[in-house]
Protein backbone atom coordinates (compact mmCIF):
# COMPACT_ATOMS: atom_id res chain seq x y z
CA UNK A 1 0.00 0.00 0.00
CA UNK A 2 2.45 2.18 0.70
CA UNK A 3 4.62 1.36 -2.53
CA UNK A 4 1.72 3.96 -4.34
CA UNK A 5 3.54 6.62 -2.65
CA UNK A 6 7.06 5.20 -3.37
CA UNK A 7 7.98 6.84 -6.81
CA UNK A 8 8.03 10.88 -5.67
CA UNK A 9 7.67 12.96 -2.20
CA UNK A 10 4.06 13.38 -1.70
CA UNK A 11 3.12 16.50 -2.78
CA UNK A 12 0.99 18.81 -0.96
CA UNK A 13 -2.50 19.30 -2.53
CA UNK A 14 -2.75 22.91 -2.71
CA UNK A 15 -4.55 23.14 0.93
CA UNK A 16 -3.93 27.17 0.51
CA UNK A 17 -6.71 27.88 -1.55
CA UNK A 18 -9.52 25.90 0.23
CA UNK A 19 -8.62 27.47 3.38
CA UNK A 20 -8.88 31.34 1.88
CA UNK A 21 -12.43 30.56 0.66
CA UNK A 22 -13.40 29.51 3.70
CA UNK A 23 -11.64 32.83 5.41
CA UNK A 24 -14.00 34.89 2.77
CA UNK A 25 -16.81 33.25 3.77
CA UNK A 26 -16.28 33.89 7.84
CA UNK A 27 -15.14 37.39 6.84
CA UNK A 28 -18.43 38.41 4.93
CA UNK A 29 -20.38 36.83 7.74
CA UNK A 30 -18.41 38.96 10.04
CA UNK A 31 -19.39 42.13 8.32
CA UNK A 32 -22.67 41.17 7.87
CA UNK A 33 -22.92 40.87 11.65
CA UNK A 34 -21.12 43.67 12.57
CA UNK A 35 -23.62 45.90 10.81
CA UNK A 36 -26.61 43.73 12.17
CA UNK A 37 -25.27 44.76 15.55
CA UNK A 38 -25.05 48.46 14.31
CA UNK A 39 -28.62 48.35 14.14
CA UNK A 40 -30.28 46.52 16.26
CA UNK A 41 -28.07 48.03 19.60
CA UNK A 42 -29.32 51.30 18.77
CA UNK A 43 -26.54 52.93 18.33
CA UNK A 44 -27.49 56.80 17.92
CA UNK A 45 -24.66 58.95 19.12
CA UNK A 46 -26.47 62.25 18.18
CA UNK A 47 -29.08 60.92 20.87
CA UNK A 48 -25.23 62.48 23.41
CA UNK A 49 -26.21 66.14 21.76
CA UNK A 50 -29.84 66.08 22.41
CA UNK A 51 -31.02 69.06 24.88
CA UNK A 52 -32.15 66.65 27.39
CA UNK A 53 -29.32 64.33 27.24
CA UNK A 54 -26.77 67.34 27.51
CA UNK A 55 -28.39 68.84 30.28
CA UNK A 56 -28.32 65.92 32.51
CA UNK A 57 -24.47 65.14 31.67
CA UNK A 58 -23.93 68.33 32.49
CA UNK A 59 -25.86 68.24 35.95
CA UNK A 60 -24.05 64.97 36.67
CA UNK A 61 -20.67 66.71 35.87
CA UNK A 62 -20.70 69.92 38.22
CA UNK A 63 -22.73 68.03 40.31
CA UNK A 64 -18.86 66.36 40.65
CA UNK A 65 -17.22 69.85 41.63
CA UNK A 66 -15.81 70.31 44.15
CA UNK A 67 -14.69 66.75 45.23
CA UNK A 68 -15.38 66.05 48.88
CA UNK A 69 -12.70 66.06 50.47
CA UNK A 70 -14.03 66.96 54.20
CA UNK A 71 -12.23 64.99 56.97
CA UNK A 72 -15.82 63.43 57.70
CA UNK A 73 -15.91 61.99 54.66
CA UNK A 74 -12.17 60.92 53.52
CA UNK A 75 -11.59 59.65 57.14
CA UNK A 76 -14.61 57.28 56.23
CA UNK A 77 -12.50 55.78 53.60
CA UNK A 78 -9.50 54.17 54.53
CA UNK A 79 -11.62 50.60 56.04
CA UNK A 80 -13.21 50.24 52.30
CA UNK A 81 -9.87 51.30 50.36
CA UNK A 82 -7.97 48.17 52.24
CA UNK A 83 -11.15 46.20 51.87
CA UNK A 84 -11.12 46.70 48.33
CA UNK A 85 -7.01 45.87 47.93
CA UNK A 86 -7.46 42.81 50.04
CA UNK A 87 -11.09 41.59 48.16
CA UNK A 88 -8.77 42.22 44.62
CA UNK A 89 -6.02 39.85 46.08
CA UNK A 90 -7.87 37.80 47.95
CA UNK A 91 -10.05 37.11 44.94
CA UNK A 92 -6.90 37.16 42.28
CA UNK A 93 -5.20 34.70 44.46
CA UNK A 94 -8.07 32.75 44.99
CA UNK A 95 -8.75 32.24 40.76
CA UNK A 96 -4.65 31.26 40.41
CA UNK A 97 -5.25 28.59 42.78
CA UNK A 98 -8.34 27.10 40.47
CA UNK A 99 -7.74 28.70 37.52
CA UNK A 100 -4.01 27.26 37.05
CA UNK A 101 -4.76 23.05 37.76
CA UNK A 102 -7.82 23.41 35.68
CA UNK A 103 -6.02 25.26 33.22
CA UNK A 104 -3.15 22.36 32.80
CA UNK A 105 -5.96 20.29 32.26
CA UNK A 106 -7.15 22.12 29.50
CA UNK A 107 -4.67 22.50 27.38
CA UNK A 108 -4.60 19.92 25.07
CA UNK A 109 -1.16 19.50 24.70
CA UNK A 110 -0.67 18.35 28.16
CA UNK A 111 -4.01 16.32 28.17
CA UNK A 112 -4.30 14.29 24.98
CA UNK A 113 -2.49 16.04 21.71
CA UNK A 114 1.10 16.59 20.39
CA UNK A 115 4.49 15.21 21.63
CA UNK A 116 4.23 14.64 24.69
CA UNK A 117 0.95 12.06 23.76
CA UNK A 118 2.16 10.51 20.72
CA UNK A 119 2.08 6.99 22.07
CA UNK A 120 -1.30 7.29 23.92
CA UNK A 121 -2.54 7.76 20.65
CA UNK A 122 -1.81 4.66 18.66
CA UNK A 123 -4.88 2.69 18.44
CA UNK A 124 -3.97 0.26 21.51
CA UNK A 125 -3.87 2.93 24.04
CA UNK A 126 -6.99 4.26 22.96
CA UNK A 127 -9.65 3.96 26.00
CA UNK A 128 -6.69 6.12 27.57
CA UNK A 129 -6.54 8.85 24.66
CA UNK A 130 -10.36 8.99 24.89
CA UNK A 131 -10.54 8.92 29.20
CA UNK A 132 -8.50 12.07 28.69
CA UNK A 133 -10.05 13.47 25.95
CA UNK A 134 -13.01 13.49 27.89
CA UNK A 135 -11.39 15.41 31.13
CA UNK A 136 -10.41 17.95 28.50
CA UNK A 137 -13.62 18.50 27.43
CA UNK A 138 -15.29 18.60 31.06
CA UNK A 139 -12.81 21.36 32.51
CA UNK A 140 -13.04 23.18 29.44
CA UNK A 141 -17.10 23.57 30.07
CA UNK A 142 -16.75 23.89 33.69
CA UNK A 143 -13.96 27.09 33.19
CA UNK A 144 -16.64 28.76 30.61
CA UNK A 145 -18.99 28.01 32.94
CA UNK A 146 -17.19 29.53 35.60
CA UNK A 147 -16.66 33.42 33.44
CA UNK A 148 -19.83 32.60 31.22
CA UNK A 149 -21.72 33.98 34.82
CA UNK A 150 -21.24 37.76 35.65
CA UNK A 151 -18.82 38.15 38.74
CA UNK A 152 -22.05 40.41 40.33
CA UNK A 153 -24.42 37.36 39.89
CA UNK A 154 -22.07 35.09 41.82
CA UNK A 155 -21.46 37.82 44.18
CA UNK A 156 -25.47 38.22 44.90
CA UNK A 157 -25.29 34.17 45.07
CA UNK A 158 -22.68 34.23 47.40
CA UNK A 159 -23.99 37.27 49.82
CA UNK A 160 -27.46 34.95 50.18
CA UNK A 161 -24.70 32.17 51.44
CA UNK A 162 -22.40 33.37 53.25
CA UNK A 163 -23.92 36.92 54.28
CA UNK A 164 -22.61 40.90 53.39
CA UNK A 165 -18.86 41.98 53.72
CA UNK A 166 -15.95 41.05 51.10
CA UNK A 167 -15.63 37.23 51.49
CA UNK A 168 -18.98 36.60 49.30
CA UNK A 169 -16.82 38.90 46.94
CA UNK A 170 -13.72 37.04 47.13
CA UNK A 171 -15.26 34.15 46.11
CA UNK A 172 -17.00 35.72 43.38
CA UNK A 173 -14.03 37.18 41.87
CA UNK A 174 -12.54 33.76 42.54
CA UNK A 175 -14.86 31.98 40.86
CA UNK A 176 -15.54 33.66 38.15
CA UNK A 177 -11.58 34.83 37.16
CA UNK A 178 -10.80 31.00 37.99
CA UNK A 179 -12.88 30.88 34.62
CA UNK A 180 -11.10 32.90 32.58
CA UNK A 181 -7.75 32.36 33.98
CA UNK A 182 -8.10 28.93 33.16
CA UNK A 183 -8.64 29.15 29.47
CA UNK A 184 -6.05 31.96 28.74
CA UNK A 185 -3.34 29.89 30.84
CA UNK A 186 -3.97 26.65 28.48
CA UNK A 187 -4.31 29.13 25.67
CA UNK A 188 -0.49 30.25 26.30
CA UNK A 189 0.85 26.72 27.75
CA UNK A 190 -0.28 25.43 24.14
CA UNK A 191 1.50 28.07 22.16
CA UNK A 192 4.64 27.03 23.49
CA UNK A 193 7.09 25.81 21.49
CA UNK A 194 7.44 21.62 21.79
CA UNK A 195 10.98 21.34 20.63
CA UNK A 196 12.26 21.92 23.85
CA UNK A 197 9.60 19.86 25.48
CA UNK A 198 9.99 17.44 22.98
CA UNK A 199 14.17 16.87 24.10
CA UNK A 200 13.10 16.88 27.43
CA UNK A 201 11.13 14.00 26.63
CA UNK A 202 13.81 12.16 25.01
CA UNK A 203 15.79 12.01 28.15
CA UNK A 204 13.37 10.16 30.50
CA UNK A 205 11.71 12.92 31.98
CA UNK A 206 8.45 12.71 32.99
CA UNK A 207 5.37 14.82 32.85
CA UNK A 208 5.49 17.07 35.63
CA UNK A 209 9.42 17.72 35.48
CA UNK A 210 9.04 18.83 31.63
CA UNK A 211 6.33 20.90 33.04
CA UNK A 212 8.55 22.35 35.26
CA UNK A 213 11.96 22.32 33.14
CA UNK A 214 10.41 23.19 29.49
CA UNK A 215 6.61 24.64 29.85
CA UNK A 216 6.42 26.99 32.58
CA UNK A 217 9.87 28.51 31.95
CA UNK A 218 8.69 29.26 28.30
CA UNK A 219 5.67 30.39 29.39
CA UNK A 220 5.70 32.35 32.97
CA UNK A 221 6.02 35.62 31.35
CA UNK A 222 2.98 35.49 29.51
CA UNK A 223 1.29 33.67 32.57
CA UNK A 224 2.66 36.64 35.03
CA UNK A 225 1.86 39.28 32.74
CA UNK A 226 -2.05 38.33 32.31
CA UNK A 227 -2.55 37.54 36.17
CA UNK A 228 -1.57 40.55 37.19
CA UNK A 229 -3.64 42.28 34.35
CA UNK A 230 -6.40 40.35 35.77
CA UNK A 231 -5.38 41.98 39.63
CA UNK A 232 -6.15 45.63 38.19
CA UNK A 233 -9.21 44.00 36.50
CA UNK A 234 -10.51 42.83 39.94
CA UNK A 235 -9.73 46.09 41.39
CA UNK A 236 -12.68 47.47 39.38
CA UNK A 237 -14.90 44.75 38.89
CA UNK A 238 -14.42 44.72 43.02
CA UNK A 239 -16.48 47.92 43.08
CA UNK A 240 -19.22 46.66 41.07
CA UNK A 241 -19.35 43.78 43.70
CA UNK A 242 -19.75 46.61 46.28
CA UNK A 243 -23.60 47.34 44.44
CA UNK A 244 -24.46 44.27 45.55
CA UNK A 245 -23.03 44.55 49.56
CA UNK A 246 -19.54 42.91 48.76
CA UNK A 247 -18.09 46.01 50.79
CA UNK A 248 -14.93 48.21 49.80
CA UNK A 249 -15.09 51.16 48.08
CA UNK A 250 -18.00 50.37 45.27
CA UNK A 251 -20.23 49.85 48.42
CA UNK A 252 -19.01 53.88 49.21
CA UNK A 253 -20.05 54.51 45.64
CA UNK A 254 -23.12 53.03 46.14
CA UNK A 255 -24.46 55.02 48.82
CA UNK A 256 -22.71 58.25 47.56
CA UNK A 257 -24.93 57.99 44.17
CA UNK A 258 -28.12 56.67 45.37
CA UNK A 259 -27.87 60.19 47.87
CA UNK A 260 -27.22 62.17 44.70
CA UNK A 261 -23.82 63.33 46.42
CA UNK A 262 -21.94 63.54 42.90
CA UNK A 263 -18.90 65.19 44.68
CA UNK A 264 -18.14 62.34 47.24
CA UNK A 265 -18.47 60.31 43.61
CA UNK A 266 -15.28 62.35 42.39
CA UNK A 267 -13.35 61.80 45.30
CA UNK A 268 -14.17 57.93 45.07
CA UNK A 269 -13.23 57.57 41.46
CA UNK A 270 -10.11 59.47 41.66
CA UNK A 271 -9.14 56.78 44.23
CA UNK A 272 -9.78 54.11 42.51
CA UNK A 273 -8.16 55.57 39.14
CA UNK A 274 -4.95 56.20 41.63
CA UNK A 275 -5.34 52.44 42.68
CA UNK A 276 -5.54 50.98 39.19
CA UNK A 277 -2.35 52.93 38.14
CA UNK A 278 -0.72 52.24 41.36
CA UNK A 279 -1.67 48.09 40.84
CA UNK A 280 -0.61 49.36 36.79
CA UNK A 281 3.03 50.73 38.07
CA UNK A 282 3.22 47.56 40.42
CA UNK A 283 2.93 44.92 37.89
CA UNK A 284 5.05 46.64 35.19
CA UNK A 285 7.86 46.21 37.86
CA UNK A 286 6.98 42.56 38.62
CA UNK A 287 7.02 42.27 35.10
CA UNK A 288 10.11 43.40 34.31
CA UNK A 289 12.25 41.58 37.00
CA UNK A 290 10.43 38.44 36.08
CA UNK A 291 11.72 38.67 32.69
CA UNK A 292 15.27 39.99 33.33
CA UNK A 293 15.96 37.14 35.98
CA UNK A 294 17.83 34.83 34.47
CA UNK A 295 16.84 31.44 36.58
CA UNK A 296 13.63 30.64 35.86
CA UNK B 1 21.20 -2.78 20.21
CA UNK B 2 18.41 -1.61 17.65
CA UNK B 3 16.75 -3.57 14.95
CA UNK B 4 14.53 -2.14 12.72
CA UNK B 5 11.71 -4.14 10.46
CA UNK B 6 10.17 -2.67 7.77
CA UNK B 7 9.56 0.94 9.90
CA UNK B 8 7.01 3.36 8.33
CA UNK B 9 6.25 6.95 9.71
CA UNK B 10 3.68 8.88 7.95
CA UNK B 11 2.64 12.20 8.94
CA UNK B 12 -1.16 13.42 8.77
CA UNK B 13 -2.05 9.96 6.86
CA UNK B 14 -0.24 11.36 3.68
CA UNK B 15 3.26 12.81 4.34
CA UNK B 16 5.69 9.54 3.90
CA UNK B 17 8.64 9.98 5.73
CA UNK B 18 10.21 6.79 6.15
CA UNK B 19 8.73 4.01 4.49
CA UNK B 20 9.94 0.37 4.76
CA UNK B 21 12.39 0.72 6.48
CA UNK B 22 15.23 -1.99 7.50
CA UNK B 23 18.20 -1.42 9.59
CA UNK B 24 20.71 -2.99 12.58
CA UNK B 25 22.42 -1.69 14.42
CA UNK B 26 24.97 -3.29 17.00
CA UNK B 27 26.08 -2.06 20.74
CA UNK B 28 29.22 -0.06 20.25
CA UNK B 29 28.37 0.47 16.55
CA UNK B 30 29.50 4.11 14.67
CA UNK B 31 27.15 5.28 12.27
CA UNK B 32 26.70 8.15 9.78
CA UNK B 33 23.80 9.16 8.09
CA UNK B 34 23.91 11.10 5.06
CA UNK B 35 21.45 12.22 2.49
CA UNK B 36 19.82 14.85 1.38
CA UNK B 37 17.22 17.03 3.20
CA UNK B 38 13.94 15.95 3.67
CA UNK B 39 15.04 12.32 3.53
CA UNK B 40 13.43 11.10 6.89
CA UNK B 41 16.39 11.25 9.14
CA UNK B 42 14.96 13.45 11.71
CA UNK B 43 11.86 11.35 11.58
CA UNK B 44 14.16 8.02 11.88
CA UNK B 45 15.88 9.40 14.98
CA UNK B 46 12.89 10.91 16.63
CA UNK B 47 11.83 6.79 16.43
CA UNK B 48 14.54 5.46 17.67
CA UNK B 49 14.60 7.43 20.48
CA UNK B 50 11.00 6.51 21.37
CA UNK B 51 9.83 10.01 21.33
CA UNK B 52 6.91 9.20 18.08
CA UNK B 53 5.82 5.06 17.34
CA UNK B 54 6.26 4.42 13.88
CA UNK B 55 3.15 3.92 11.78
CA UNK B 56 3.60 0.61 10.78
CA UNK B 57 6.64 -1.86 11.56
CA UNK B 58 8.56 -3.27 14.35
CA UNK B 59 11.37 -1.37 16.30
CA UNK B 60 13.47 -3.72 18.41
CA UNK B 61 15.75 -1.98 21.35
CA UNK B 62 18.00 -3.84 23.04
CA UNK B 63 15.59 -7.12 21.64
CA UNK B 64 12.50 -5.65 23.17
CA UNK B 65 9.83 -4.36 21.13
CA UNK B 66 9.51 -0.67 21.78
CA UNK B 67 4.99 -1.01 21.34
CA UNK B 68 5.39 -2.84 24.64
CA UNK B 69 7.17 0.13 26.52
CA UNK B 70 5.20 2.65 28.43
CA UNK B 71 4.89 4.48 31.68
CA UNK B 72 8.00 4.70 33.96
CA UNK B 73 9.57 1.92 31.64
CA UNK B 74 9.21 3.58 28.48
CA UNK B 75 11.41 6.59 30.75
CA UNK B 76 13.64 4.21 31.92
CA UNK B 77 14.45 2.88 28.25
CA UNK B 78 14.52 6.60 27.10
CA UNK B 79 17.07 7.68 29.54
CA UNK B 80 19.59 4.96 27.86
CA UNK B 81 19.11 7.51 24.51
CA UNK B 82 20.55 10.67 24.52
CA UNK B 83 19.56 12.92 21.57
CA UNK B 84 21.04 15.85 20.19
CA UNK B 85 18.97 17.68 18.17
CA UNK B 86 19.04 19.74 14.76
CA UNK B 87 17.12 22.48 16.70
CA UNK B 88 18.95 22.72 19.93
CA UNK B 89 15.84 22.46 21.21
CA UNK B 90 16.98 24.18 24.32
CA UNK B 91 14.71 26.15 26.96
CA UNK B 92 15.56 29.58 26.14
CA UNK B 93 14.67 30.98 29.18
CA UNK B 94 16.31 28.60 31.35
CA UNK B 95 20.35 29.34 33.12
CA UNK B 96 22.89 27.12 30.79
CA UNK B 97 23.56 24.71 34.02
CA UNK B 98 19.63 23.92 33.94
CA UNK B 99 19.43 23.16 30.48
CA UNK B 100 22.52 20.98 30.66
CA UNK B 101 21.45 19.18 34.18
CA UNK B 102 17.86 18.76 32.75
CA UNK B 103 19.46 15.78 30.96
CA UNK B 104 19.58 14.29 34.20
CA UNK B 105 15.54 14.41 34.85
CA UNK B 106 15.06 10.70 33.57
CA UNK B 107 17.46 9.38 36.78
CA UNK B 108 16.60 12.16 39.26
CA UNK B 109 13.44 11.69 41.41
CA UNK B 110 10.73 14.40 40.94
CA UNK B 111 12.02 16.51 44.51
CA UNK B 112 15.72 16.40 43.46
CA UNK B 113 14.47 17.85 39.71
CA UNK B 114 12.71 20.80 41.50
CA UNK B 115 15.27 21.54 44.33
CA UNK B 116 18.21 21.77 41.57
CA UNK B 117 15.67 23.99 39.79
CA UNK B 118 15.90 26.14 42.63
CA UNK B 119 19.42 25.56 43.26
CA UNK B 120 21.47 23.47 40.88
CA UNK B 121 22.33 20.43 42.92
CA UNK B 122 24.70 18.81 40.51
CA UNK B 123 26.51 22.15 39.27
CA UNK B 124 29.91 20.69 39.35
CA UNK B 125 28.42 17.82 36.39
CA UNK B 126 27.68 20.29 34.58
CA UNK B 127 30.54 22.76 34.85
CA UNK B 128 32.55 19.36 33.59
CA UNK B 129 30.57 18.75 30.49
CA UNK B 130 30.45 22.47 29.59
CA UNK B 131 34.26 21.79 30.23
CA UNK B 132 34.09 19.51 27.46
CA UNK B 133 32.94 20.99 25.12
CA UNK B 134 34.52 24.24 25.75
CA UNK B 135 32.11 26.83 26.81
CA UNK B 136 32.56 26.60 30.80
CA UNK B 137 32.52 30.53 31.34
CA UNK B 138 28.76 30.24 29.90
CA UNK B 139 27.75 27.78 32.91
CA UNK B 140 24.94 30.87 34.91
CA UNK B 141 24.15 32.77 31.73
CA UNK B 142 20.81 32.70 30.28
CA UNK B 143 20.46 30.34 27.72
CA UNK B 144 18.69 32.47 24.60
CA UNK B 145 21.78 34.52 24.93
CA UNK B 146 24.05 32.33 23.20
CA UNK B 147 25.27 32.04 20.12
CA UNK B 148 23.85 29.39 17.72
CA UNK B 149 27.09 27.08 17.79
CA UNK B 150 27.24 27.69 21.71
CA UNK B 151 24.15 26.42 22.42
CA UNK B 152 24.65 23.36 20.14
CA UNK B 153 27.91 22.98 22.61
CA UNK B 154 25.04 23.53 25.73
CA UNK B 155 22.65 20.58 23.84
CA UNK B 156 25.93 18.41 23.99
CA UNK B 157 26.84 19.23 27.29
CA UNK B 158 23.37 18.44 28.14
CA UNK B 159 24.10 14.56 26.52
CA UNK B 160 27.26 14.60 28.36
CA UNK B 161 25.14 14.72 31.54
CA UNK B 162 22.76 12.50 30.59
CA UNK B 163 25.58 9.70 30.19
CA UNK B 164 23.12 7.38 27.83
CA UNK B 165 24.04 4.08 26.08
CA UNK B 166 22.92 5.27 22.92
CA UNK B 167 23.97 8.78 21.30
CA UNK B 168 21.55 9.89 18.29
CA UNK B 169 23.13 12.94 17.00
CA UNK B 170 21.00 14.81 14.49
CA UNK B 171 23.58 17.12 12.76
CA UNK B 172 25.17 18.36 15.73
CA UNK B 173 28.00 20.14 13.72
CA UNK B 174 25.34 22.10 11.87
CA UNK B 175 26.24 25.71 13.49
CA UNK B 176 29.93 25.61 14.45
CA UNK B 177 32.82 26.38 12.27
CA UNK B 178 34.63 23.60 10.28
CA UNK B 179 37.57 23.20 12.82
CA UNK B 180 35.32 23.07 15.78
CA UNK B 181 32.97 21.03 13.71
CA UNK B 182 35.78 18.30 13.59
CA UNK B 183 36.53 18.86 17.61
CA UNK B 184 33.06 18.36 18.39
CA UNK B 185 32.41 15.12 16.00
CA UNK B 186 35.81 13.30 17.72
CA UNK B 187 34.49 13.83 20.83
CA UNK B 188 31.77 12.41 20.47
CA UNK B 189 33.66 9.89 18.35
CA UNK B 190 36.11 9.28 21.73
CA UNK B 191 33.22 9.05 23.99
CA UNK B 192 31.76 6.06 22.09
CA UNK B 193 35.19 4.63 21.62
CA UNK B 194 36.17 4.35 25.27
CA UNK B 195 32.28 3.78 26.93
CA UNK B 196 31.33 1.75 24.38
CA UNK B 197 28.53 3.72 23.12
CA UNK B 198 26.33 3.03 20.17
CA UNK B 199 26.63 6.28 18.00
CA UNK B 200 24.62 7.44 15.09
CA UNK B 201 24.91 10.76 13.48
CA UNK B 202 23.21 12.68 10.84
CA UNK B 203 25.79 14.66 8.85
CA UNK B 204 25.31 16.71 5.91
CA UNK B 205 29.35 17.08 5.81
CA UNK B 206 30.01 13.91 3.53
CA UNK B 207 33.89 14.08 4.62
CA UNK B 208 33.35 14.06 8.04
CA UNK B 209 31.37 10.89 7.62
CA UNK B 210 34.54 9.85 5.51
CA UNK B 211 36.67 10.63 7.98
CA UNK B 212 35.14 9.44 11.63
CA UNK B 213 32.46 6.43 10.87
CA UNK B 214 33.45 2.78 9.79
CA UNK B 215 29.78 2.76 8.44
CA UNK B 216 27.75 4.44 6.33
CA UNK B 217 24.01 4.76 5.95
CA UNK B 218 22.84 6.84 2.97
CA UNK B 219 18.86 8.01 3.94
CA UNK B 220 16.76 8.92 0.35
CA UNK B 221 13.42 9.81 0.25
CA UNK B 222 12.58 7.40 3.28
CA UNK B 223 14.63 4.23 2.60
CA UNK B 224 17.92 3.59 2.65
CA UNK B 225 19.79 4.14 -0.59
CA UNK B 226 23.27 2.34 0.44
CA UNK B 227 24.46 0.75 3.94
CA UNK B 228 28.00 0.09 3.32
CA UNK B 229 31.67 0.02 5.37
CA UNK B 230 32.66 3.34 4.34
CA UNK B 231 35.51 2.19 2.48
CA UNK B 232 33.37 0.99 -0.12
CA UNK B 233 30.77 3.78 -0.89
CA UNK B 234 31.73 5.62 -4.03
CA UNK B 235 31.29 8.50 -5.98
CA UNK B 236 28.38 7.13 -7.50
CA UNK B 237 26.81 6.05 -4.56
CA UNK B 238 27.01 9.65 -3.00
CA UNK B 239 25.73 11.03 -6.80
CA UNK B 240 22.65 8.63 -6.77
CA UNK B 241 22.04 9.78 -3.32
CA UNK B 242 22.19 13.53 -3.59
CA UNK B 243 20.91 13.31 -7.54
CA UNK B 244 17.39 15.37 -7.78
CA UNK B 245 17.24 16.79 -4.62
CA UNK B 246 19.44 19.23 -5.63
CA UNK B 247 18.04 22.74 -6.65
CA UNK B 248 18.11 23.03 -10.15
CA UNK B 249 21.18 25.48 -10.86
CA UNK B 250 23.26 23.47 -8.49
CA UNK B 251 22.37 20.26 -9.91
CA UNK B 252 23.25 21.91 -13.83
CA UNK B 253 26.34 22.70 -12.09
CA UNK B 254 27.01 18.94 -10.70
CA UNK B 255 26.66 17.49 -14.58
CA UNK B 256 28.13 20.60 -16.18
CA UNK B 257 31.21 19.66 -14.29
CA UNK B 258 31.31 16.00 -14.99
CA UNK B 259 33.11 15.02 -12.03
CA UNK B 260 32.21 12.89 -9.62
CA UNK B 261 33.73 13.69 -6.90
CA UNK B 262 32.48 17.31 -7.06
CA UNK B 263 28.98 16.16 -5.60
CA UNK B 264 30.61 15.43 -2.28
CA UNK B 265 32.28 18.72 -1.77
CA UNK B 266 29.04 20.70 -2.90
CA UNK B 267 27.13 19.74 0.43
CA UNK B 268 26.27 22.19 2.53
CA UNK B 269 28.47 22.96 5.80
CA UNK B 270 31.20 21.52 3.95
CA UNK B 271 32.59 24.55 2.00
CA UNK B 272 35.66 26.35 4.14
N1 LIG C 1 5.74 16.57 12.30
C1 LIG C 1 5.63 16.42 10.97
N2 LIG C 1 4.43 16.55 10.36
C2 LIG C 1 4.31 16.40 9.03
N3 LIG C 1 5.31 16.10 8.21
C3 LIG C 1 6.53 15.95 8.74
C4 LIG C 1 6.75 16.10 10.15
N4 LIG C 1 8.06 15.90 10.39
C5 LIG C 1 8.64 15.63 9.21
N5 LIG C 1 7.73 15.65 8.20
C6 LIG C 1 8.01 15.39 6.77
O1 LIG C 1 8.75 14.21 6.68
C7 LIG C 1 9.78 14.32 5.70
C8 LIG C 1 11.11 14.01 6.32
O2 LIG C 1 11.45 15.00 7.27
P1 LIG C 1 12.74 14.94 8.17
O3 LIG C 1 12.69 16.09 9.10
O4 LIG C 1 12.85 13.59 8.78
O5 LIG C 1 13.90 15.16 7.09
P2 LIG C 1 15.46 15.25 7.30
O6 LIG C 1 16.07 14.13 6.56
O7 LIG C 1 15.78 15.34 8.75
O8 LIG C 1 15.80 16.62 6.57
P3 LIG C 1 16.94 17.70 6.93
O9 LIG C 1 18.22 17.16 6.45
O10 LIG C 1 16.50 18.91 6.18
O11 LIG C 1 16.88 17.91 8.40
C9 LIG C 1 9.68 15.73 5.14
O12 LIG C 1 9.01 15.65 3.91
C10 LIG C 1 8.85 16.48 6.15
O13 LIG C 1 8.06 17.43 5.51
MG1 LIG D 1 16.49 16.83 9.96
Amino acid sequence: MQNRHSSAPVSLTLPARRHSNFQIVWSVLFILTFLGSYRLAQVKPLLLLEPEGRRNIWRFVTGMFPPDLSWDFVSLLGRPIIETIQLSLMGTFMAVVIGFPLGLLATRSLTFTGILNEREMVDSRRSVFLLRKGTYLLVRAILSLFRTIPEFVWAFMFVRAVGLGPFPGVLAIGISYAGMLGKVYSEILEHVNPGPLESLQATGASRLTILLYGLLPQALPNLVSYTLYRWECAIRASTILGFVGAGGIGQQLEISMRMFNFNQVLTLVAILFVMVAGVDVLSAKVRRTILSRSSV
Amino acid sequence: MYVLNQICKIFDSRTVAVRELDLKIGRGERVALIGPSGAGKTTLFRMLNLTIPPTSGTLLFDGLDSRHFSGRRLREVRRRIGTIYQQHNLVPRLQVVHNVLSGKLGSWPTWRAVQSLIRPTEADLALEALRHVGIADKLYERTETLSGGQQQRVAIARLLAQDPEVILADEPVSSVDPALAAGIVKLLIDLSETHCKTLLMNLHSVDLAFAHFPRLIGLKDGTISFDLPAAAVTDEHLAALYVGSQTEAVEEEIFSRAEPSFVRSCQPHLTR
